[in-house]
Order: structure tokens, then C-alpha cells, then sequence
């Protein structure tokens, strides 16, 4: 590919969205002329405080919501609505109640052979590290294990590109962790188009390769910082550590609790 | 352990309460009239020694699963329809909403005119008194059906029949199945008021035939005993639908 353009798989340009307010007539602002661009198999990390439309701005690429005025391409053509080959992982739980774990992780492969089916789930069950509950209802999971059914329904779908919204969200501390680490490695094998959504600064750097920092509402991207840091990450290091502090500084917060937000 | 023998010691001591008073107060009013719960009893007893008991209790239930089962067939695929189709919701649910609310004992006389005293009678108003619950709850189901299930579901590609079968209905069972057993109690109620009126046989008829041919007020008491009974037992076995896994999420904790 050696034409630029070809190589973006998704391209936000100019894009404003208002809700309709409280009061007829009235709207809320929302996003404002935010324009971003993801390269095909670029792991991209939006941050921003919470409630500056994050998930607007997500749902609107992943075609959920229509934005009010602008244009959103993913793999080339404007979106007109969701797509298999680029599936959403929600920030309210989207797993569905009424199916099993396994079940549930084999919802996008049904026209798949049966083997190949189970064989996915199998290996998707055994990453998120929920073997012995594939016949368990959602409802008999905690809210962090129903998560990782989520994720693990999303990743056994195939797909190549992944929306992300706060999908760690609800894990503990040490889940988190390895599951950042099982995304990364899944990433760099199967070399998917990740956009992923957190308020968690340290997140981001451990994450992406670029991170889009939003302003508060109306937001816009107010700044893009490029992580360079190598993988497998040092926590630790200056790069990595500058990086952060860098998007804290640009958040208004220093890296140190505290500070004008 | 505990709780199960408390939830059985305490309904039966009620029930012993209950039958002791009953007993005493009609002792202590004197009446010959009103009977005692043993002469109750002795009347069921009666009325199974003479087969009357089994064939009354056939007879209603009969005509309530026929009524009843037209109104499951009829109402949950109308409700679903209506609560996923917003051009039919705005074109019937006002039609809907203005004969809910007419309660089926005010179209006795509207089903003997168009049925005659014959079986299809009590089982139209059956029918009509379970279909709108049922109906109801289907549509609402689906308008409070979570988004993010929607979402989910066009996200891996389902729309069409596929979207209604593997997303729609499931997410609506549970609120269907509530509505379902809310229009079984329903239907329970109005064969036996459809039965005084527009036929010779059920529950409701011995009720109004044992008053009217000698003042049998024992055989009118054990014919309500009897629909309370049955009733109860409907109610328990709608309620084992809602304890199957892919429903019973919709319930909250119990
Ligand atoms: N459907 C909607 N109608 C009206 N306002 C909305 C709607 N969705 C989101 N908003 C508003 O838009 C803003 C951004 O929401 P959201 O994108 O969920 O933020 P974030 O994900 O960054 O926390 C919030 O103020 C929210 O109240
Ligand atoms: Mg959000």
C-alpha cells in the first residue's frame, strides 16, 4: 500500500454531534470538530474526562449513532450502520443473559463449522480465564467475569477491527493487567485495527501506539501523543513515564494526584 | 431446612385458624343456611360420588384452554409485532387501550347474541379477557427491551427473523411469561362468571345451579373451594416457567 490514504482504516473528519435537550428546542453540544485518523492495525487509545463523549464519539465510528454533521470512514466507506467485521465491545454489558458463557462467545460464529466453532470458544474461554464456566449463566457471574465474556465474544468473532469501550472497566486490579497484556498479544498476532476508549491515563500508555486526548464537553481531540515506548512495556521507564506525564499535563492535572482539572 | 418448614408450619396453622373460625361462627350464628366447612366437605364428596366434580371441573378448564391458548397465540406474536414495528403500535395500541379497560363480564351479553348459549360463548370471553394482558406485556417487553442487547446483535450481523429469534424474543420472555401468568388468573376469574350465565356445565354452573335448585349453599361454598384450588395450582405451574435459566435472569433476585 503505498498510497497513504489506503492504509487509513479510520478517518473521523470534522465531526460534530448534538444530542436534543431537557427543554424543547434546546440541544446539547456534545462533540465538536473532532477529526482523527487510524492506520490499519494501529492500536489507538482515546482518553478524556468522564462524560465528554467518549462513547458518542465511538458509537458514532462504530455506527450505532449518526453524527450531526461531518464524515466518518472506516475501511474505506462512509459508515451506514454496525458491521461483523468490526465488532463493539460496550461499556454497559452487552453480553446477553439468556445464553451460557459458551454461547455467548460463539454468538458471531454460527455460520462457522461446528469444530471451528468449538475450537474458538475453547480457546477464548481459556484466555479470559473462564474454563469451568462455559455452561454458567451470565446472572451467576460477577460483573468482572461477564466482562471477559464480553471480550472474549468479541475476540472469537475474528474480527479486524475492535471498538473498545472502557472494556476493563469493571475488573480487578490484577485482571486488568493481564488482560491489557492478552490484548496487546492478540493484537500483534492478528494484527487488528484497535480503537479503544478509557479514563485511565496509565491505560493508554500501556496500550496504544497513539493516544487521542478529548477535552471536556464539547469535545474536541485536543492533543495526539505517540507512544514509543518498545513492548512488552517498562512501567518504569523514562519514556514511558514522560509519556504519561505528558497526558496528564495536558488533562490539567499533574501526574501526582491533584491539581487544577 | 429451617425456612422450608416455616413456609409450610405457618400457611397450614392460617388454615386451621381459618376452619376454626369459620366453624365456630357459623355455629354461634345459628344459620342452617351457610354451611360448615365439614358439611362443605361432605358436599365435594357428593358431588365426586356422583361424577358431577371431575366432569364440572373438565368443563372449565376446557374452555379456558381454549380461550386461553388462542389468546397466547394471538397475543404474544400481535404484542411483539406492535413493540418492534412503530407504524403498527401507533395504528392499534389506541384501539388496544380503549377495549382493555371494558371488562369482559359487560360482553356476556355481546358473545350469547354472536354465540348463543353454546361453549364458543364463555370461550370468546376467556379469549378476550386474556388476550389484552398478554398482548400488553409482549409489546412493552420489547420497548424496554435493553438497547445494548439491540446493539450487540446488529453488531454480529443479525437483522430480519434471525434478529427476532435469537435476540428480540429471548429478551422479552421473561416480561411475556410474567403476562402470560397474569392473564391465566385473569382467565380463571372470567370462565367461572361466563359459566352463571351462558351454559350447563363447569364450575360456575354448579355455583349458580346449586343456589337456584334448593338453596344448596354447601355444593355453592365447595364450588368456590374448588376454583380457588384450581387456581392456585394454574398459578403454580405458570410459575415454573419462570424458573427455567434462559428466563429467569429478567426476575431479579428471588
Ligand atoms: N442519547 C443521548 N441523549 C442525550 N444526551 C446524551 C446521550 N448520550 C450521551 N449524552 C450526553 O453526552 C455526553 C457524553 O456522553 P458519553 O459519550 O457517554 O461520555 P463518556 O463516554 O466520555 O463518559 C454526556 O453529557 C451525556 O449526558
Ligand atoms: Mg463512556
Amino acid at each position: 500500500m503505498d498510497n497513504a490514504d489506503m492504509e487509513k482504516t479510520i478517518t473521523v473528519r470534522d465531526c460534530w454531534m448534538s444530542f436534543p435537550g431537557k427543554q424543547s428546542g434546546s440541544e446539547i453540544h456534545v462533540l465538536e470538530r473532532v477529526s482523527l485518523d487510524v492506520a490499519k492495525g494501529e492500536f489507538v487509545c482515546i482518553v478524556g474526562p468522564s462524560g465528554c463523549g467518549k462513547s458518542t464519539l465511538l458509537n458514532i465510528v462504530g455506527g450505532f449513532l449518526k453524527e450531526t454533521r461531518g464524515e466518518v470512514l472506516v475501511e474505506g466507506a462512509p459508515v451506514d450502520g454496525p458491521d461483523p467485521g468490526r465488532i463493539f465491545v460496550f461499556q454497559e454489558n452487552g453480553v446477553f443473559p439468556w445464553l451460557t458463557v459458551e454461547q455467548n462467545i460463539g454468538f458471531g460464529l454460527l455460520s462457522r463449522p461446528v469444530a471451528e466453532r468449538e475450537e474458538r470458544v475453547k480457546h477464548y474461554i481459556a484466555m479470559v480465564g473462564l474454563a469451568g464456566f462455559e455452561k454458567s449463566y451470565p446472572r451467576e457471574l460477577s460483573g468482572g467475569m461477564r466482562q471477559r465474556v464480553e471480550i472474549a465474544r468479541a475476540l472469537a468473532a475474528d474480527a479486524r477491527v475492535l471498538y473498545m469501550d472502557e472494556p476493563f472497566g469493571a475488573l480487578d486490579f490484577l485482571t486488568r493487567l493481564k488482560m491489557r497484556a492478552d490484548l496487546i498479544r492478540i493484537w500483534q498476532a492478528e494484527k487488528k485495527t484497535i480503537l479503544f476508549v478509557t479514563h485511565d491515563i496509565e491505560e493508554a500508555v500501556q496500550l496504544a501506539d497513539r493516544v487521542l486526548v478529548m477535552t471536556k464537553r464539547p469535545a474536541t481531540i485536543a492533543e495526539e501523543v505517540r507512544i514509543t515506548v518498545p513492548r512488552p512495556r517498562d512501567l518504569d521507564s523514562p519514556d514511558y513515564l514522560a509519556a504519561r506525564d505528558r497526558i496528564f499535563a495536558i488533562m490539567g492535572m499533574d501526574a501526582h494526584g491533584g491539581g487544577a482539572v | 431446612m429451617n425456612r422450608r418448614l416455616l413456609h409450610i408450619i405457618l400457611p397450614l396453622a392460617t388454615a386451621v385458624l381459618f376452619l376454626v373460625g369459620w366453624h365456630t361462627a357459623v355455629k354461634m350464628s345459628g344459620s342452617d343456611i351457610f354451611p360448615t366447612p365439614y358439611e362443605v366437605l361432605r358436599g365435594l364428596g357428593e358431588l365426586a360420588r356422583q361424577g358431577l366434580l371431575l366432569k364440572y371441573i373438565v368443563a372449565s378448564l376446557f374452555r379456558v384452554s381454549w380461550g386461553f391458548g388462542l389468546a397466547v397465540i394471538v397475543g404474544v406474536p400481535l404484542g411483539l409485532v406492535l413493540g418492534w414495528f412503530r407504524p403498527a403500535y401507533a395504528a392499534l395500541n389506541p384501539f388496544i387501550q380503549i377495549l382493555r379497560p371494558i371488562s369482559p363480564i359487560a360482553w356476556i351479553p355481546v358473545a350469547i347474541l354472536w354465540f348463543g348459549v353454546k361453549d364458543t360463548a364463555p370461550v370468546f370471553l376467556i379469549f378476550l379477557a386474556s388476550v389484552f394482558p398478554i398482548t400488553v406485556s409482549a409489546m412493552a417487553a420489547v420497548q424496554n427491551m435493553q438497547q445494548v442487547y439491540l446493539r450487540a446483535a446488529q453488531n454480529f450481523g443479525l437483522s430480519g427473523f434471525p434478529l427476532f429469534r435469537r435476540v428480540i424474543f429471548p429478551a422479552a420472555l421473561p416480561q411475556v411469561i410474567t403476562g402470560i401468568r397474569i392473564a391465566l388468573g385473569v382467565a380463571w376469574l372470567v370462565v367461572v362468571a361466563a359459566e352463571m350465565i351462558a351454559v350447563n356445565s363447569g364450575l360456575g354452573y354448579l355455583i349458580i345451579d346449586a343456589r337456584n335448585a334448593g338453596k344448596r349453599y354447601d355444593l355453592v361454598v365447595a364450588g368456590m373451594v374448588m376454583i380457588g384450588l384450581i387456581g392456585l395450582v394454574l398459578d403454580l405451574l405458570v410459575r415454573r416457567l419462570e424458573k427455567f435459566d434462559e428466563v429467569r435472569w429478567g426476575y431479579g433476585q428471588r
